[in-house]
């Protein structure tokens, strides 16, 4: 797979010395220093690092929700300009995202309904017909085999932490967004629906040919969605390349000790490198 | 939200602030529509006129008068006309005159009247004055005219003899049916230093308080969430912007800005709504920046980075992802604001630059003139104490509301 996508070489984005200090004098915390990177259309990439390695402020750098202390971002070979609102707005008709905590991510005061219909009215489709709209949410809710019949007039907080994250899918799957940032997606799940959610996430990715960013603390689960993989230590990428020369032989000791950490069924868990 | 309303009217402390502001609210509903007198109609001649029953005597003359003998209402009456300080100066008169002391009793009506009567004599001098002489002449033909039973004798003049005729006689036993004499008078709180009925003029007071709270507070809540919506959402130089003039507010003491406006505006154009939107005008500043930090804690939250990615202007997500979040805590902001601008208001009016005083009465311009005719110096509770009470009461209600609110949507507060 790695082989036949690095032939095409089209960037889709790109980003060169990308940095975010927040605060400033003693109180300077350099979440992302100096990164820079290169996503081809239509690949999974990985993002892998511990809690506070600055995985998460570089999704919100890409998705242009916080601004950069320095550094450039391209998409599409153009360097990004998102300084207007309505720039922005258009922005993020190509880009969406999936965050971690599906329970924070929908506003308690809005049905199902009109969280799928937002998806629409953004993709042109403000004028449909009523019956049209609906058949394009069921469509969009089988996809990630949820039921609309069960969902409508419904909220988001009577649904499980499962069904949420797969709404959230059903949602990508109607925006069709050229590049999905996908904030650990299942790190809130229980470990039954993490391979469902997965597996939706991928056959999507596959469909559409979108550039998925997929962000993660897990290297299991990086390795087994994946294309290409960044390892993030500090705010710098250490390692990067392609997922099976980073994972099955990797060169930095930080990588290695990620690996590590992946509890494996058939062996004891050696302690001794956490 | 039906459930969030059931859970709202379980809390037993919004309950009572609710029952309570309810019942305020209905009074000065229905008062008016069954008592239909103006409120600042002047009834009495005279000041503070004390809280009670007023009959009209010239009716009960011309009422059907019954008989009743009664045994204790000669002592009545007598009790009633005799004050601790006569019964004094008739022991003074009685000791110079002679009576041992131990057989002064001054609290048995019946013996002091009986010692009275048989050694009184108005030609002995016993070393007074002649004012004083002339003072215990007067007490005793008032007690002579208690003690008689010839009654009075009702005369009208003639107006072609200038005679007088005798018309009607009214004795000591005769009794009128209160139900019978047309003219009664009911002054629950007596007459304030004007001679108005002050129940009445409470119950307009209270109704225009609440309409002046009800302005100062909506519009305090408007600007102050305004404000605070957009500056904690939008951040960066408006938020400066803001944030230093609500400063500015806040360093200025909200009430000498309050006083300093009143003044300038005069007293002619001075009426309660315009007094009710200065208040609100003056009292936005804390409700910006409770607002504008619940704000900042919320935009970036994933529900509004998703609003924002869905392509949502920034109206909508103030108005969608924002709001309803922090609805609750405005709804509490709003109760309290209301409160603090009816107690504005009575600081203001007991100043003096309240509303205009010919139109309205407002519970401040109560406070006022019992102030002003020293009704707290010469105890006339009536004119003050029920008006602090309703004050009272209407916070009191109110922030039981709040802090019952605050237990329904704060789960941890809850007892």
């Amino acid at each position: 797979m790695a082989e036949i996508r690095s032939l095409e070489k089209k960037s889709c984005l790109s980003g060169s010395g990308l940095t975010k200090v927040f605060g400033f004098g003693n109180q300077k915390t350099v979440a992302v220093d100096h990164v820079d990177f290169n996503f081809y259309e239509g690949e999974v990439v990985s993002i892998v690092g511990e809690s506070g390695s600055g995985k998460t402020t570089l999704a919100k750098m890409l998705l242009g929700l916080i601004s950069s202390t320095e550094g450039e971002i391209y998409f599409q070979g153009k360097k990004l300009d998102i300084r207007t609102q309505r720039k922005k707005r258009e922005y993020w008709k190509n880009i969406q995202a999936i965050f971690q905590d599906p329970f924070s991510s929908y506003n308690i005061f809005n049905k199902i309904d009109s969280v799928l219909l937002d998806c629409i009215h953004m993709r042109g489709g403000r004028k449909f017909s009523h019956a049209k709209k609906v058949e394009l949410m069921i469509e969009a809710c089988s996809f990630v085999n949820l039921k609309f019949e069960e969902l409508t007039n419904k909220y988001p907080f009577e649904l499980s932490g499962g069904q949420m994250q797969r709404l959230m899918i059903a949602r990508i799957f109607l925006l069709k967004p050229q590049v999905l940032l996908a904030d650990e997606p299942t790190s809130m799940i229980d470990a039954s629906s993490r391979a469902t959610i997965l597996d939706y996430l991928t056959k999507l990715s596959k469909e559409t040919g979108m550039t998925t960013i997929f962000i993660t603390h897990d290297i299991g689960l990086a390795y087994y969605v994946s294309d290409t993989v960044y390892i993030m230590e500090r705010g710098k990428f250490v390692e990067s390349g392609s997922a099976d020369a980073v994972i099955l032989t990797p060169k930095e000791p930080y990588t290695q000790r990620l690996i590590n950490d992946v509890p494996k069924i058939y062996e004891a868990w050696d302690l001794s490198t956490v | 939200m039906k459930n969030m309303l059931q859970q709202i009217f379980r809390s037993s402390k919004f309950l009572i602030g609710f029952t309570i502001f309810m019942t305020m609210l209905l009074t000065v509903i229905i008062y008016p529509l069954i008592v239909k007198d103006e409120p600042l109609a002047i009834i009495g001649q005279g000041t503070f006129f004390e809280p009670g029953i007023y009959v009209n005597v010239f009716d009960s003359i011309n009422s059907t008068h019954y008989t009743l003998s009664l045994n204790d209402a000669a002592a009545r009456r007598i009790a009633s006309k005799l004050g601790d300080q006569e019964r004094l100066d008739m022991k003074d008169w009685l000791l110079a005159f002679g009576i041992p002391e131990n057989e002064i009793d001054i609290h048995d009506n019946t013996k002091l009247m009986e010692l009275w009567v048989n050694n009184y004599d108005s030609k002995l001098a016993l070393g007074m004055t002649s004012a004083k002489r002339n003072y215990y002449a007067r007490l005793d033909k008032s007690l002579k005219g208690i003690l008689g039973t010839e009654g009075v004798i009702i005369a009208i003049k003639n107006t072609e003899t200038g005679l007088l005729e005798e018309t009607n006689s009214i004795v000591q036993t005769d009794y009128v049916n209160i139900g019978q004499v047309s003219s009664i008078r009911i002054l629950p709180l007596g007459t304030d230093n004007f001679g108005r009925d002050i129940l009445t003029e409470l119950v307009s007071a209270t109704r225009t308080s609440l309409q002046i709270g009800f302005v100062a507070g909506i519009i305090a809540t408007l600007i102050g969430l305004t404000l605070g919506l957009f500056a904690g959402y939008i951040g960066g130089l408006v938020d400066d912007v803001i944030m230093f003039i609500t400063n500015l507010f806040t360093v200025i003491p909200g009430f000498v800005l309050l006083i300093l406006i009143s003044f300038s505006i005069g007293q002619e154009q001075r009426g309660a709504i315009t007094v009710a939107v200065v208040i609100g005008f003056t009292s936005w500043v804390w409700t910006a920046r409770a607002v504008r930090s619940q704000v900042v804690s919320l935009r970036n939250r994933d529900h509004v980075n998703l609003s924002k990615l869905s392509g949502h202007s920034i109206v909508h997500i103030i108005l969608a992802d924002i709001l309803p979040y922090i609805a609750s805590y405005v709804i509490m902001a709003l109760i309290l604001q209301i409160s603090s601008g009816i107690l504005a208001e009575a600081g203001l009016s007991i100043l003096g630059l309240g509303p205009k005083t010919t139109e309205v009465p407002t519970l401040g311009l109560m406070m006022n003139w019992a102030m002003i005719y020293s009704a707290h110096v010469t105890g006339k509770w009536w004119a003050y104490i029920p008006v602090l009470v309703t004050i009272a009461m209407v916070s009191f209600s109110m922030n039981l509301m709040n802090t019952g609110l605050d237990q329904v949507f704060n789960p941890a507060l809850r007892d």
